[in-house]
C-alpha cells in the first residue's frame, strides 16, 4: 500500500469512521429514553445501599 | 453477611491441590532454567521467580491449610484490595524516594553514585524510578482501585477465586523482576517498556487474568448499568494490553538468555514505542485514573455525577483520540511530515475531551463546595482535577510544532510530565487511599485529618517548586540551544547550559523531598487508621466528614 493510497483512505473512509463513531457516542448519550438510566447511574456512586 | 450466591463457588481443596501443583511446577522450572542460564542475570531473575512462587506456594497453603478463609465469605472480596492498598503506599515511598535521589545525582553528580557499583549509575536508577511510579505505585492503585469499584458499582463479588490474588502476586512479581533487571543492566532500552522479554511474557500472563477478573465481575453484575468509571477501566486493562504485546514483539538471542532483538527497526520502532510510550499515558495515567475521579469525587462529595451524559461522550471522544497522539513525540525526526502533523492534530483536539472530563469532575461538587474547605481529602482529589486540566492544557500546547521546537529534549517535558505525575496522578490515588483505608479496614474516620492538611500543603508546595523549576529551566536550556551569535555560530556550548540549570536542579530535588515528605505523612496516617487510632483533634469538624463506609 503506498501512501497515496492509505492517506487518501485516512482523508475519506477514517474521517467518516470516527465522525460516525462520535455521532453515536453522543446520540446514546443524549438519547431521551435513555435518561432515566443516567440519573440513576450518576447516582451510583452515592447509592450503594444493595449489597450483593 | 456470610452468604454465598449461585455459581459463586468457595475456595476448595481443589484450589490447594490445584494452586500447589502449578506453583511446584513453576517452581522447578525456574530452577531450571536457572541451571541451564545463558548469563548470570537471566540466572539471577530464575531464581527470584523461584522465591516468588515458592512465596505464592507458601502463602497459598497457609490460606486453605485450615479450610476456607474467611475472607472468602464475605460479600466483596476485600482482602486483595487491602494487599493493594498497602502495595501502592510502599511502592509509592520507594519510587518518590528513588526519584529524590536521582534529582540529587543530577545537582550533585557523585551523590550516592560509586563508580565501583554500576547499580547506583544515574542510568540504572532513572527506569527504576520511572517504573517504580508508574507501574508499581500506579499500577498498583489501579488495580486495588478497580477491584474495589467493580464490585460496589455491579453490586457483585470479584470472579475468579483465588484469580484476584494471583494478579495481584503475580504483578508484585513482575515489578521486583523488572527493578531488579534494571540494577543488574538488564534492558531493552525502550523507555517506560524496558523489561526484557521474559519479563514481558509474565506481565501478560497476568494482565491477562486482570482482564478475566473484571470482565467476568461485569459479567455477572446485579447492576444492569455499567458505571462509567468501569468503562474507563476496561479501557485502559485492553489498551495496555494491546500497547505491552505490540511493542515489545522481540526474538529472544538465546532461549534461556536476559537479551532479544526488537522485531521493528528505525522509524518504525520509533513509531511503535511512541504508539506506546503516549498511550501508556493516555490509557495507564490517564484513562485509569479517571475511574477513579468518577467513583471517588462523587462518592467522597455524596453528589451525583455532575452531566452523566457527559461522561460518556468524555470517554469515547477520549480513547477515539488519545490512540493517534503518539507521533508528536517525534517532531523533527525520520518520522514522514504528514505523521508528526497527524500526532500534533490529534494531540490539540483531544483538549476538548479532556477539558469536558475535568469539567465534569470539578462540577461533580455543585452544592458541595463548602467541603472543599473542610475535608482535606476532597480537596486533594479536586486539585488532582485541576492538575489534570493544567497539564492538558499544556501538553497540546507542547505537541505544536513550533512549540516543540523549543520545548522537546529540554526540562520542559518533565516539568509538563511531573505536573501530571505528581499533581494529577499522585493527588487522585492520595485522595481514593485516604477514603479506601477507613472504608477498608472498618474505621469511621482517619486517624488524622490535620496530617492530611499537612501532607496537602507540604506536596503542594513541593509540587510547584517541582513544576516552576523546570518550566524555567527547560525554556532557558531550549533558547540557550538556539542561540546563535553573529557569525552564525552557537553562543553556548552544551555545558554552559548545564551550568545555568544547576540552581534550578538543587529546587527540583527540594520539591522532590517535600513531596515525598507529605506521602511519609499520609503513610503514618494511614497505618494509624488502619490500626483503629483516632488522634483527638480540637476544632476539627471531622465527625461529619467521615467516610460512610463503616456502616
Amino acid at each position: 500500500m503506498t501512501y497515496q493510497v492509505a492517506s487518501e483512505f485516512a482523508r475519506s473512509w477514517g474521517l467518516v469512521f470516527l465522525m460516525v463513531m462520535f455521532g453515536c457516542a453522543c446520540a446514546y448519550a443524549l438519547w431521551p429514553s435513555n435518561k432515566r438510566t443516567f440519573d440513576h447511574a450518576a447516582r451510583l456512586p452515592i447509592d450503594e445501599e444493595g449489597q450483593p | 453477611m456470610t452468604h454465598l450466591h449461585s455459581g459463586e463457588r468457595p475456595a476448595t481443596p481443589g484450589v490447594l491441590i490445584g494452586g500447589g501443583i502449578a506453583l511446584s511446577l513453576a517452581i522447578m522450572g525456574s530452577i531450571v532454567a536457572a541451571r541451564y542460564a545463558h548469563d548470570s542475570g537471566f540466572a539471577a531473575h530464575a531464581w527470584i521467580f523461584a522465591a516468588g512462587f515458592l512465596a505464592g506456594l507458601v502463602w497459598l497453603v497457609r490460606r486453605y491449610a485450615n479450610g476456607i478463609p474467611a475472607d472468602d465469605l464475605t460479600p466483596y472480596a476485600d482482602g486483595v484490595v487491602r494487599a493493594g492498598v498497602i502495595a501502592s503506599v510502599f511502592w509509592g515511598i520507594a519510587g518518590f524516594l528513588v526519584g529524590l535521589i536521582i534529582a540529587l545525582q543530577l545537582s550533585f553528580p557523585n551523590f550516592l553514585y560509586f563508580p565501583d557499583l554500576p547499580f547506583t549509575n544515574f542510568g540504572r536508577l532513572r527506569p527504576l524510578h520511572t517504573s517504580a511510579v508508574i507501574f508499581a505505585f500506579g499500577g498498583n492503585v489501579l488495580i486495588a482501585t478497580s477491584f474495589y469499584v467493580v464490585q460496589r458499582t455491579s453490586k457483585a463479588r470479584l470472579f475468579g477465586g483465588i484469580l484476584p490474588w494471583f494478579v495481584f502476586g503475580g504483578y508484585q512479581l513482575f515489578i521486583v523482576i523488572a527493578a531488579t533487571g534494571y540494577l543488574m543492566g538488564i534492558t531493552q532500552s525502550k523507555e517506560y517498556a524496558e523489561p526484557e522479554w521474559y519479563a514481558d511474557l509474565w506481565l501478560t500472563i497476568v494482565w491477562v487474568c486482570y482482564l478475566l477478573v473484571f470482565v467476568g465481575t461485569l459479567w455477572k453484575r446485579k447492576e444492569p448499568h455499567i458505571y462509567v468509571a468501569n468503562w474507563f477501566y476496561l479501557a485502559f486493562i485492553v489498551t495496555i494490553a494491546m500497547l505491552h504485546i505490540v511493542n515489545n514483539l522481540a526474538v529472544p538471542v538465546s532461549f534461556l538468555g536476559s537479551k532479544s532483538v526488537q522485531l521493528f527497526g528505525g522509524v518504525q520502532d520509533a513509531l511503535t514505542q511512541w504508539w506506546y510510550g503516549h498511550n501508556a499515558v493516555g490509557f495507564f495515567l490517564t484513562a485509569g485514573f479517571l475511574a477513579i475521579m468518577y467513583y471517588f469525587i462523587p462518592k467522597r462529595a455524596e453528589r451525583p455525577v455532575y452531566s452523566y451524559r457527559l461522561s460518556i461522550v468524555h470517554f469515547w471522544s477520549l480513547i477515539f483520540i488519545y490512540i493517534w497522539a503518539g507521533p508528536h513525540h517525534l517532531h523533527y525526526t525520520a518520522l514522514p511530515e504528514w505523521a508528526q502533523t497527524l500526532g500534533m492534530t490529534f494531540s490539540v483536539m483531544l483538549w476538548m475531551p479532556s477539558w469536558g472530563g475535568m469539567i465534569n469532575g470539578l462540577m461533580t461538587l455543585s452544592g458541595a463546595w463548602d467541603k472543599l474547605r473542610t475535608d482535606p481529602v476532597l480537596r486533594m482529589l479536586v486539585v488532582s482535577v485541576a492538575f489534570y486540566g493544567m497539564s492538558t492544557f499544556e501538553g497540546p500546547v507542547m505537541s505544536v510544532k513550533a512549540v516543540n521546537a523549543l520545548s522537546h529534549y529540554t526540562d520542559w517535558t518533565i516539568g509538563h510530565v511531573h505536573s501530571g505525575a505528581l499533581g494529577w496522578v499522585g493527588y487522585v490515588s492520595f485522595g481514593a487511599l485516604y477514603c479506601l483505608v477507613p472504608w477498608l479496614w472498618g474505621r469511621k474516620q482517619l486517624y488524622s485529618l490535620k496530617l492530611v492538611e499537612w501532607h496537602f500543603w507540604i506536596s503542594t508546595v513541593g509540587i510547584l517548586f517541582y513544576i516552576t523549576s523546570m518550566w524555567i529551566s527547560g525554556i532557558m536550556q531550549g533558547l540557550m540551544w538556539r542561540a546563535y551569535n553573529d557569525f552564525g555560530f552557537l553562543s553556548y556550548s552544551f555545558v554552559e547550559t548545564v551550568e545555568a540549570m544547576h540552581p534550578y536542579y538543587i529546587i527540583r530535588a527540594l520539591g522532590g523531598a517535600l513531596f515525598l515528605i507529605g506521602a511519609l505523612i499520609m503513610a503514618y496516617n494511614l497505618w494509624r487508621t488502619a490500626r483503629g487510632d483516632v488522634k483527638s483533634e480540637a476544632g476539627a469538624g471531622s465527625a461529619g466528614l467521615a467516610p460512610a463506609a463503616a456502616e
